[in-house]
């Protein structure tokens, strides 16, 4: 029996840097609440990581703060989450690339930074991105498995 | 920041001693190991992660950063990468830039064979 599909949470908070920490300690509760094992919770962790703190450096930036939505529904075999703010638009109204930064020739070129669209792409499926009515809203899913091990019964109603 | 700090062989062991370097606290890890390896003469540092459950991109950036402050005088090693970290620095390979041990004791024997 899965009852697990279709359990969910959400919850609105204020944007800020640590607001974004407060947030994904609340969302790592609430995966573990719906059995995610250690490493499924930290991607997941990750990748809202890097979403949430775009959110608050660059759709609201340092002089403005706003609500930022989310919200999670476990799936079979996934977890899919939507963010939503308030904040100014993506550039060009579509997600960053995930490449990696160059890495430079020497010490002095590494790259300091450019890589949280990367490591979002790289753990994420199902990406999308739409602005309607003032509001930036991102989709993204990540897979885990479903209660009980990858061969459990599933039920597929 | 908390980071304790111990020298053996003329090694610098800086351990963080916080479970996050984030975009929250990407600022104060630079500044706090800037000032901890400009007052040790150690040419080695080893930069113990053993007790920090979660690096986004920011704290990943600062620990870069701290390797590029210390220029080609000094040497920084990692050690003790927890599962979710070991994950960021291979999906972004900067774990092909740093030398990475398990744990400060895998650093400390591989210094004292020379």
């Amino acid at each position: 029996m899965n009852m697990e599909a279709g359990r969910s949470f959400s919850f609105v908070f204020l944007s800020g840097e640590s607001a974004v920490r407060a947030a994904l300690k609340r969302i790592t509760g609430a995966l573990e609440d719906l059995e995610l094992t250690r490493e499924e919770i930290g991607s997941a962790e990750m990748v809202l990581g890097e979403v949430l703190n775009n959110v608050v450096e660059h759709a609201y930036g340092a002089h403005l703060s706003g609500p930022i939505e989310l919200r999670g529904e476990r799936l079979t075999g996934a977890v899919r989450f939507r963010v939503r703010d308030r904040g100014t638009e993506m550039p060009q109204q579509s997600l960053p690339r995930g490449g990696l930064p160059p890495m430079g020739n020497s010490l002095a070129d590494l790259p300091e930074g450019g890589f949280g669209w990367h490591l979002v792409h790289s753990l994420a499926l199902d990406l999308s991105y739409q602005r309607a009515d003032g509001v930036n809203e991102l989709c993204l899913t990540i897979p885990c498995q479903d209660a009980g091990g990858p061969n459990s019964d599933r039920v597929f109603s | 920041m908390d980071i304790t700090c111990d020298e053996q062989s003329d090694m610098l062991f800086a351990r963080v001693e916080a479970e996050r370097i984030d975009a929250a606290a990407a600022l104060q890890f630079k500044e706090a190991m800037r000032e901890i390896a400009g007052a040790s003469g150690a040419a080695h540092v080893v930069l113990d992660l053993s007790r920090v459950e979660f690096v986004d991109s920011s704290g990943l950036g600062a620990i870069v950063a701290v390797m590029k402050l210390m220029g080609n005088t000094k040497r920084l090693d990692l050690a003790g990468l927890t599962p979710t970290v070991d994950k960021v620095f291979r999906l972004t390979r900067m774990d092909s830039i740093f030398t990475i041990h398990a744990d400060v004791a895998d650093a400390l024997a591989l210094h004292r064979a020379g």
